[in-house]
């Protein structure tokens, strides 16, 4: 297994099954990430990014695990990228209980990886990922007044 | 707990956040491979590892029996919105204000 190019981790003051769905579920994700993921999440699944009014989708890719409210591992490629391994990275998403006080609390690591020759996918996403684990956060723990488009 | 007093002990250090700007440049090194390029001893920089952990600015992922350190940026993202946002919805309500005034002569 290659080393991951970016692994990232934040604490969220909510249940996985919160996290989870949020992650997940159009009506949450358009609040932060201002696009649908679009799948049943199940193995072998396609998955898609897309806008809510767009016509295509930003990002498409295949659900390679999938365990309920625990973890998710994804292709990640453009469409038109989309049969190119060499293009074509890997999302892994993971959650965990965390046992503070005020709980629940739920730890979520990503790690992003493989994007091969895709340098402007791999700094894409760099600047990306922060903004939406954040932004994840903040719905979660404050409601959706407080996430404001950029 | 990971709040932004954590972050910013952990940032008060020049040490710390050297450890941070050799992350930024080579992400996911082993403890070893860190202690090669700079002028700390081994214990030094595995301390000033576990502090930066614990603020959750480094995160680590195992491979096999390597304990790879990644610059996890979150925290600083947050801690900047706590800010920035505010600063940005007050420029944003000027702009409104301006706009109805030259749209909406009294």
């Amino acid at each position: 297994m290659s080393k991951p190019d970016f692994a990232y981790a934040i604490y969220i003051n909510a249940s996985r099954e919160e996290v989870w769905n949020g992650l997940l579920e159009p009506e949450f994700t358009r609040q932060y990430w201002f696009h649908d993921n679009v799948s049943d999440w199940k193995q072998g699944s396609r998955w898609e990014h897309r806008a809510p009014d767009g016509e295509k989708a930003d990002i498409v890719g295949e659900v390679l695990e999938s365990e309920l409210h625990e973890r998710l591992v994804l292709t990640w490629a453009r469409p038109a990228d989309e049969d190119r391994p060499a293009r074509t990275s890997r999302v892994t998403f993971q959650l965990g209980d965390v046992d503070w006080p005020g709980g629940p609390w739920t730890s979520l690591h990503l790690e992003h990886t493989d994007f091969g020759d895709d340098h402007e996918m791999r700094d894409s996403v760099s600047g990306g990922w922060p903004m939406v684990l954040s932004g994840l956060k903040t719905l979660l723990e404050k409601g959706f007044d407080h996430v404001q488009p950029a | 707990m990971h709040d932004s007093d954590a972050v910013f002990k952990a940032l008060a250090d020049p040490g710390r956040r050297r450890l941070l700007d050799a992350l930024r440049d080579d992400d996911g090194q082993t403890l070893s491979q860190m202690c090669e390029h700079l002028e700390m001893s081994r214990q030094a920089v595995s301390q000033h590892l576990a502090i930066l952990e614990s603020a959750n600015l480094v995160t680590v992922v195992w491979r096999g029996r390597e304990k790879l350190h990644y610059l996890n940026p979150v925290p600083l993202f947050e801690v900047g919105e706590r800010w920035i946002r505010r600063f940005e919805r007050s420029r944003l309500r000027a702009l409104h204000d301006l706009k109805r005034k030259l749209e909406d002569p009294p």
